[in-house]
């Protein structure tokens, strides 16, 4: 069992939701990122997903737009991004990272490299976005050789046809994008994510995180009520957005709010 | 020698050897599949494809003429150049033949709104021309440099109906451009078919454009036998033909200033839906690109002309923003004609060439359209306001 499975497994045995914050590497300054890491542990977080840099995030709103630009202006790479993983794992061998981004910095450090220097670093999944299942035999397909699971998205436009070759590539769990569109939408509407997951969840055995317009402890209590795991980016990264001051605290802060409101809705 | 060459590309799902394929996020997965099933059966259906050819005849003026350059051929000194001349479709240049095809599909499709990323603006003129004239709404994604720097063009799209939105992130051009316009796409994916201007993108567009640009490969087939085009394709399976592609320069390859991914043999990356050659850093961040032309400044290449490359079938060269000015200002002199600054490029490559070949010899260049758009560009360079 990875690290990934471990953990939801612990954390379903105990009739509880996964709480996993996003945050982009090298945000607002790489020498910042192992910090925040250990801030929202502290918080409750029970995965990072830490974002990877891109100059072309397609599938980003505004505010990890401007996360990945700040990142890119200190010429954050992959490799550094590994780092900090690294660095990270120093002290907390046990909170899985998961690292999402595009697929052209995994390409062009080859996925077998990459994957190799990921397992090293204590990287645990990994979530391209830009890489559905039909392109990514291979890359799947390396990253389970190296015991990293890939993560892949499923989107309300999912047809139960896509389901399957989504499972059989998946691995750890795989992310419901809530709803059409770019992340930082503030769209959720909690009961047609309810009647998809009913839908997804029959085809599927591992574990549904959902994410995309999941912005404050209300609804993150809602999403948990019907998922296996809820993650939360831009409204993180709009606090990293809002300055270095008193930044880890106030990332601890809001996403033990975040637990609180998710542990009421026990099932 | 075989009289024709096998040619069967792109496969079912879209690659071209290496390159092309589908690479987005999943929400438009199942939107492009329903995209090739539909298009699959409007090719398939005579009424489709009749109306399309009408529309073409009709509206655009088609077919084009083949024009000999006989005055500014004589002055090169050496084979004959030849040239199709997309610059005297509606709307001015080749874009056109693909948002009539393309709209006529999102009508089909029932969608209601369409999108479009333009770099020189002609797509997006294009685009917002076919919008009107079938009445579908329109918004336009341009980078905030080449609103600048396309002026005319960002008007003449206001004036057809369209919503002009300036691209404020990253390089500001092109790329940006289609960045935005993805995410549009993927926000309102039930409403709105997304025109995409060239032989790029997630399958099955390059496909799908390459299809409808067939048509000047066609016509100029027809019109003139063994020559060569700059939309490739019809030649593709003619033996004896040459296919040159002609890339931006910018300031020169060896200046990093440029955007000539297969000139300067790039290494393959994924963008925009595809994988093909793409300007990268050893990081695989995608580097900014410098074009004097607006519809030139993108990083990557259609996966097809990437597949040509590496099958040899084409050759692919670059063309520095100095010597395409030199080409369009002699077009204007010598043959009064006013070439974009796109199709500049390959003229002054036969322009190059010409005088290495012989009289008998000869170059078909695909004067992709007019220059009428990049006059405040061709002004403000030569110091005069306008
Ligand atoms: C006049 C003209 N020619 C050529 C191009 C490039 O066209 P394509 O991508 O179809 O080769 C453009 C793009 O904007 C253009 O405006």
């Amino acid at each position: 069992m990875s690290r990934i499975q471990k953990t939801l497994a612990a954390l379903k045995a105990d009739c509880r939701q996964a709480l996993i914050p996003f945050i982009t590497a090298g945000d607002p300054r790489p020498g910042l990122t192992v910090e925040l890491m250990h801030a929202l542990v502290k918080g409750g977080a029970d995965v990072i997903e830490l974002g990877v840099p891109f100059s072309d995030p397609m599938a980003d709103g505004p505010v990890i737009q401007r996360a990945s630009e700040r990142a890119l202006a200190h010429g954050v790479s992959l490799r550094d991004v590994l780092g900090m993983v690294a660095e990270f794992r120093k002290t907390d061998a046990g909170t899985p990272v998961v690292l999402m981004g595009y697929a052209n910095p995994v390409e062009a450090m080859g996925y077998q490299v990459f994957a190799q220097a990921a397992v090293a670093a204590g990287v645990d999944g990994v979530l391209t976005v830009d890489l559905p299942p039909e392109e990514a035999e291979e890359c799947a397909a390396t990253f389970k050789r190296h015991g990293i699971d890939p993560i892949f998205l499923l989107a309300p436009t999912t047809p139960v046809s896509r389901i399957q070759a989504v499972e059989r590539l998946a691995s750890g769990y795989v992310y419901y994008v809530s709803l059409k569109g770019v992340t930082g939408a503030a769209t959720l509407d909690v009961a047609s994510v309810a009647a998809k997951l009913a839908e997804l969840q029959s085809y599927l055995s591992v574990p549904v995180g959902v994410g995309f317009g999941i912005r404050d402890p209300e609804s993150a209590r809602a999403v948990a009520a019907v998922a296996d795991a809820v993650v939360i980016g831009s409204r993180l990264v709009q606090e990293v957005e809002a300055g270095e001051a008193g930044l880890a605290a106030r990332l601890t802060e809001f996403l033990a709010s975040v637990r609180a409101a998710m542990d009421t809705a026990r099932r | 020698m075989n009289d024709k060459l096998r040619y069967n590309q792109p496969d079912a799902r879209g690659h071209f050897g290496q390159h092309g394929g589908i690479y987005v996020a999943e929400t438009l997965m199942a939107a492009l599949d329903e995209l090739r099933v539909e298009y699959e059966k409007a090719i398939a259906d005579p009424d489709f494809m009749a109306e399309y050819r009408y529309e073409l005849a009709h509206y655009v003026g088609r077919p084009s003429p083949v024009y000999h350059a006989k005055r500014w051929s004589e002055l090169l000194g050496g084979a004959q150049i030849y040239l199709k001349r997309e610059d005297l479709n509606h709307t001015g240049a080749h874009k056109v033949n693909n948002t009539i095809g393309q709209a006529l599909l999102a009508r089909r499709m029932g969608k209601k709104r369409v999108i479009a990323e333009t770099g020189a603006g002609q797509h997006g003129v294009a685009s917002a021309t076919v919008a009107a004239r079938y009445g579908l709404e329109c918004v336009v994604y341009m980078g905030a440099e080449d609103v600048a720097r396309q002026s005319p063009n960002v008007y003449r799209m206001k004036l057809l109906g369209a919503t002009v939105v300036p691209v404020t992130s990253g390089s500001k051009t092109l790329k940006d451009a289609m960045n935005e316009a993805m995410r549009d796409w993927v926000t309102n994916v039930d409403s709105t078919y997304y025109i995409i201007g060239t032989c790029a993108g997630p399958h099955p567009y390059p496909t799908l454009v390459r299809d409808f640009q067939c048509v000047i490969g066609e016509e100029a087939k027809v019109q003139m036998q063994d020559m060569i085009g700059r939309h490739f394709h019809p030649y593709v399976e003619v033996p004896g033909v040459r296919l040159i592609g002609v890339e931006a320069g910018g300031h020169g390859v060896e200046t990093g200033q440029h955007a000539a991914p297969l000139t300067t043999n790039a290494k393959v990356g994924v963008l925009h839906g595809q994988r093909s050659y793409l300007m990268q850093d050893a990081n695989g961040q995608i580097v900014e690109t410098h074009s004097v032309s607006a519809g030139l400044d993108y990083p990557g290449v259609g996966p097809e002309h990437s597949y040509l490359k590496d099958i040899g079938r084409a050759e692919y060269v670059a063309i520095n923003d100095d010597e395409a000015l030199k080409a369009f200002h002699d077009l204007c002199r010598f043959e009064g004609i006013i070439p974009a600054l796109e199709s500049s490029h390959a003229l002054a490559h036969a322009a190059k060439i010409a005088p290495t070949m012989a009289k008998d010899q000869v170059l078909l260049v695909n004067l992709s359209g007019r220059g009428d758009k990049d006059i405040p560009t061709i002004a403000k360079l030569d110091g005069i306001q306008l």
